[in-house]
């Protein structure tokens, strides 16, 4: 090998971070040209279908399976009393306190069923028609119990979801901060406002929500080689292979499990199924592979759930509109389980209350509570939303109390660029951020002044269509998660990442990442990010991932953790690969390794022309014909990387809403948002996250819910009724950036994955009420249906309290609301 | 989303798929599009033993002018009925209805006849159909019959039309010169309207001189405003004269109750839409 001369500055590979690259996984996936779980045929494969109960809650007197076994081409029907212990069990990873109330969560049931949609017999047939034809001859005999399906009720224990554990609430945890040494006494800073300040109290809905992905879930198992290899639709692989190891004592060396490309997630994919288990038990019952796929139906109805909290909280301050303190009570719904990290959602949003404010005092308290509806999980963002929504709605409220606009209430509290790094009442420490920036450029680009005229002037005229605008600037903790902190929490598992990257003798790259993409991007923006470092083409650089047997180790994708805290594995690999090949280029070049630079991918000789490029230093590496005494033939390196620190995108986001007052139909006018997510890997990836998020949070505030009947099915459980908005049901966003580099990676990124779908719920319903306040409303409950708003007007023209359905109900107005001025009066500028 | 098993005809000819419903009777289906029966299959609301699909037969599709009125061929899709110059002009009602109906996916595969036939009280044909007093033409073993419109809705997901016979046609009776427009309420685009008004008047001198309604979802079948549409004569087409007539719009209907709206909402939403429905048809503002 011959050192070769330098190459013009324009040989140099462009810089790749930053650029607009279209993503490489989209041809295959845009064409069909893909392997979905759902396209695997294995030779002999036997398909299931699932019986469900109809029934919340009921006991399972007797299963006739004699009908369903003589149907054609059926191989087997199962009960849970058949699968006994070789089901496994399905596993909480995250009790959020010592004495929490687990119930026991098999994927059959065996004598009990605890919500509408839970399995209680598998038919294994031929084909999926056929035993979908023979779950239908399946005769479960039930004995209805009654069924806790109301939250506030079942935390009353009215009625028990699982009456052996003798109440419905699951675990209450709390954060003070007084407790906790971040701040002060929170109910000090209440009474204190009781005489003569501002003490606000509200109650707010998070309604319960689908994650309604793509992709049905799907899983084929093969249990014909020397290792059970799992194919299934999942955003945690290996999280997936950890538990069915740790419950159906299969040995984890085993067990292969691989997530091929997989159609969205959004959380609710971050979970191990009733599902998978099934077809992990039958495939080795049966001994052949095996495969089982979701109707829509089934998806809605028995894919875990998101949000559904009831959120109370008491805000104080004094007259000028400084916050004193806050106080948040919330109930959860765990539905009929406490699922993978279902009761850890609401603690993730416990830090987050607080958001952008220096509150100096905070205390935070959930009741988890178990009921008798399909379990609750992780959903775009869980908790943080819920989180959001809630302190930016009642920063709203302190502004109309105050009689200042919005915005400025927020400016009066925020935490201001120069006091970075700050630590939070919740006790974090947002490393960087500058609100002031991300405001100024939005309020810029929506125009809010001249909005604010034209508000004025609808009002003025008594305009049948009223303008409202609203503000959200949130804030968000993302890159789950250091692990030292996840241990105090008790959460299961650490939250590192594992990254490999390999240089192949042809000077090809190859990337393993343990997290695990469904829709992200990854191949795309990994590729970008290898490609700088190691001053490689794009083309050149290969995102392998999903695959156990591949990729290692790793905790996958949730909590916006993928680039900052895989993408910092990454980086970490990939400098341990430079510092090798530097040993190999010095020794080539018969230079000093402390006399090479490294740029554009090559080494070269510093004040000379000699240089060496990283691609024919792997060739050497391969060859090891002449390599440095004593140095093992391999460039490739590892990289396992603990984050230091969540990482905290911001951003304001600025909705303007219109509402005609006759019918009470909403029509978004314009949607702004700054997002401070640092420096960006790629814009147009980032574009998509943020478009799709808000659209999710939007959704969130005027579309969907997840609604039970009284006796508790699942009333939206088709996308007839349960409203998934279109591109045509949504206005062109403006969307633009301020960049505030994270200081806890390398590459100053931060999270965007949930950004949009966290700040954009609030903004759009602090704009529905902004256009209606002046009417004496306060609150409209979502998701704001036009009947919704139309009554909330109708109530407040006759003089009735807001109330009934349409809007969430106040406090006790004789504790509430002493020391307050009358909120109507409250006209927001 | 696997339907129950069932065997499948194609007849070619109206006389062959009239035999095959002769055979089969009750446990055959009329497949005509299959964008409503399709999903009732596949979530086994349904299970035929025979699905009869009227897709092969020709004769059944197309838009004729025929006179006093425009005849559309049961089979003939939305989209082909949407963009017909002569509904157009002599139907306009029915055009703006359809331009609006479901999505572009639909509106190619659903077919006219289809919709109406399986008469969701939701669906967006009914309601203009009634209200320009449309003839459906209905093939038998015996021969071919006319039913008004206002018999042919007889209940929910219920017509006239009997057991052993198809409709073939519709005859849309000429309102040429006459406004149109179909006013829809829905919360996202693609759902059944949580009520729709379909409004056609014809306007002399800035004077309603004679006004057709029709009200989509307002109860178990569409609906005709006939309080309306008399109050209507001699009203200036303004905001002021219309106000008053349309607020008779709920007379007499039983919209349902569900997550979209509870009825009385549904109530007062047809009074409100059909003022505007009117005042746009009318090619007034307001």
């Amino acid at each position: 090998m011959t050192a070769t001369e330098a190459r013009p500055e324009s040989e140099a590979p462009e810089r790749e971070i930053g650029k607009d690259r279209r993503r490489k996984e989209d041809q295959r996936l845009i064409t069909g040209r893909t392997r979905w779980t759902d396209n695997i045929q294995l030779p002999g494969m036997l398909h299931l279908a699932m019986v469900r109960s109809p029934f919340a809650h009921a006991r399972i007197t007797a299963i006739d399976t004699s009908e369903a076994k003589q149907s054609p081409n059926v191989v087997d029907v199962v009960t849970g009393q058949d699968l006994a212990e070789t089901q496994g069990v399905l596993i909480n990873a995250w009790p959020i306190t010592p004495d929490q109330k687990t119930p026991t969560h098999l994927p059959v049931a065996i004598d009990r069923v605890a919500f509408a949609g839970e399995v209680v017999a598998v038919v294994v047939a031929r084909s999926a028609a056929e035993a979908r034809d023979a779950a239908e001859l399946v005769d479960v005999d039930y004995e209805e119990l009654p069924a806790a399906l109301d939250l506030k009720d079942a935390a009353a224990d009215t009625v028990l979801a699982h009456p052996d554990l003798g109440s419905n609430k699951s675990a209450y945890w709390v954060f003070d901060s007084a407790e906790a040494g971040t701040g002060s006494n929170v109910e000090d800073a209440i009474t204190q406002a009781r005489d003569g300040g501002i003490v606000l109290e509200r109650e707010y809905r998070q309604q319960r929500l689908i994650p309604a992905f793509m992709e049905p879930r799907s899983t084929v198992v093969d249990p014909t080689g020397e290792q059970l290899t799992v194919w299934s639709a999942t955003q945690i692989p290996h999280i997936l292979r950890f538990a069915l190891a740790a419950t159906t004592g299969i040995p984890e060396s085993k067990l292969r499990v691989i997530a091929p490309d997989v159609g969205g997630g959004f959380g609710g994919k971050l979970q191990t199924t009733p599902e998978e288990w099934i077809t992990v038990a039958l495939a080795r019952r049966t001994g052949k592979p095996v495969k089982y796929t979701e109707t829509r139906s089934e998806s809605l109805m028995a894919a875990h759930h998101g949000r559904d909290q009831w959120q109370k909280l008491t805000l104080s301050a004094d007259r000028e509109g400084n916050v004193t303190g806050l106080k948040v009570e919330l109930l959860a719904d765990l539905g009929a389980y406490v699922s993978l990290v279902g009761g850890g959602v609401p603690v993730l949003g416990a830090f987050m209350f607080n958001a952008i404010y220096k509150f100096p005092a905070y205390h935070f308290a959930v009741q988890t509570v178990l009921t008798n509806k399909t379990w609750t999980d992780a959903y775009r963002g869980a908790g943080r939303p819920e989180a959001t929504f809630a302190i930016e709605r009642i920063m709203d409220e302190l502004a109309a109390e105050v009689g200042v606009d919005p915005l400025e209430i927020r400016e009066h509290n925020w935490i201001k660029h120069e006091e970075f790094p700050f630590t939070t009442v919740a006790g974090l420490e947002y490393d960087s951020g500058n609100y002031e920036a991300a405001t100024a450029r939005a309020k810029e680009l929506f125009g809010y002044d001249e909005l604010r005229a034209e508000q004025r002037r609808r009002r003025e005229s008594g305009d049948p269509v009223q303008l409202g605008l609203g503000v959200s600037t949130f804030t968000e903790m993302c890159g789950l998660a250091p692990s030292r902190v996840l241990g105090q929490l008790d959460y299961g598992a650490g939250g590192w990442e594992h990254a490999s990257v390999r240089m192949l003798a042809t000077g090809k790259v190859e990337v393993v990442t343990g997290v695990s993409a469904h829709g992200q991007g990854h191949e795309t923006a990994f590729s970008q990010i290898v490609a700088d470092r190691l001053g490689v083409p794009f083309e050149d650089v290969e995102v392998l991932h999903g695959d156990t047997q591949v990729s290692a180790k790793g905790l996958d994708t949730y909590g916006s953790r993928s680039l900052v805290v895989g993408g910092e594995a990454l980086v970490k690999a990939t400098d341990k690969v430079v510092e090798k090949a530097k040993a190999v280029a010095a020794h080539l070049l018969e230079a000093s390794a402390d006399d090479l630079d490294f740029s554009g991918g090559r080494f070269s000789v510093r004040g000379t022309d000699q240089g060496l490029a990283i691609q024919e230093i792997a060739g050497a590496v391969f060859a090891a014909h002449n390599l440095p005494d004593g140095m093992e033939p391999s460039l490739d390196s590892d990289a396992t990387y603990d984050p230091v620190n969540f990482n905290y995108p911001h951003g304001t986001h600025l909705c303007a809403m219109e509402v005609d007052t006759e019918t009470g139909e909403l029509t978004m006018r314009k949607y702004v948002c700054v997002d401070d997510i640092g420096n960006v890997i790629n814009p147009l990836i980032v574009s998509g996250q943020v478009h799709g998020g808000l659209v999710q949070g939007i959704a969130q505030a005027l579309w969907e819910e997840a609604v039970y009947d009284d006796s508790g099915t699942l009333v939206s459980g088709s996308f007839v009724d349960y409203l998934l908005p279109t591109a045509a049901d949504t206005i062109s966003f403006e969307v633009d950036h301020t960049t505030t580099p994270s200081l806890t990676n390398t590459l100053g990124t931060k999270g965007v994955g949930e950004a949009g779908t966290i700040a954009s719920t609030p903004a759009v319903v602090n704009a529905v009420v902004d256009a209606v306040r002046h009417l004496g409303i306060t609150d409209i409950r979502m998701p704001c249906t036009p009947e919704r708003v139309w009554r909330a007007i109708q109530d407040a023209g006759s003089g009735q309290e807001p109330t009934t359905g349409a809007a969430a109900p106040h406090f006790d107005a004789s504790t509430g609301m002493e020391g307050t001025v009358d909120r109507t009066a409250g006209d927001a500028q | 989303m696997i339907p129950a098993q069932f065997d499948y005809l194609a007849p070619t000819t109206v006389e062959e798929a009239l035999a095959a419903l002769a055979q089969h009777g009750d446990e055959a289906k009329i497949l005509a599009g299959g964008q409503s029966l399709l999903p009732v299959l596949r979530m086994r609301l349904n299970a035929p033993e025979m699905v009869i699909d009227l897709g092969k037969i020709t004769s059944l599709r197309g838009v004729r002018d025929d006179g006093d009125a425009i005849v559309v061929g049961a089979m003939t899709q939305h989209s082909v009925v949407g963009s017909d110059p002569l509904v157009a002009e002599h139907a306009a009602l029915v055009s703006k209805a359809v331009e609006h109906l479901a999505d572009a996916q639909i509106r190619h595969r659903g077919t006219f006849g289809g919709a109406l036939a399986h008469a969701d009280p939701a669906g967006d044909l009914g309601a203009p159909t009634l209200a320009l007093g449309a003839q459906f033409v209905v093939q038998g073993p015996s021969g071919t019959r006319t039913v008004p419109a206002d018999e042919f809705f007889v209940d929910l997901f219920e017509t006239a039309i009997g057991e052993d016979e198809i409709l073939v046609a519709v005859r849309l009776p000429k309102h040429t010169g006459w406004g149109a427009h179909y006013e829809k309420f829905v919360r996202v685009a693609h759902q059944w309207p949580i009520v729709a008004v379909a409004a056609a008047v014809r306007v002399e001198g800035g004077t309603i001189a004679e006004a057709r309604i029709g009200l989509t979802n307002m109860g178990s079948t569409p609906m005709r405003a006939h309080a309306v549409e008399q109050a209507l004569v001699g009203q200036p087409a303004t905001a002021d004269g219309v106000r008053e007539a349309a607020s008779r719009a709920a007379e007499g209907t039983n919209p349902p109750s569900d997550l979209n709206g509870d009825a009385d909402y549904r109530r007062h939403l047809a009074t409100v839409l059909t003022r505007r429905a009117v005042l746009t048809a009318a090619g007034a503002t307001g």
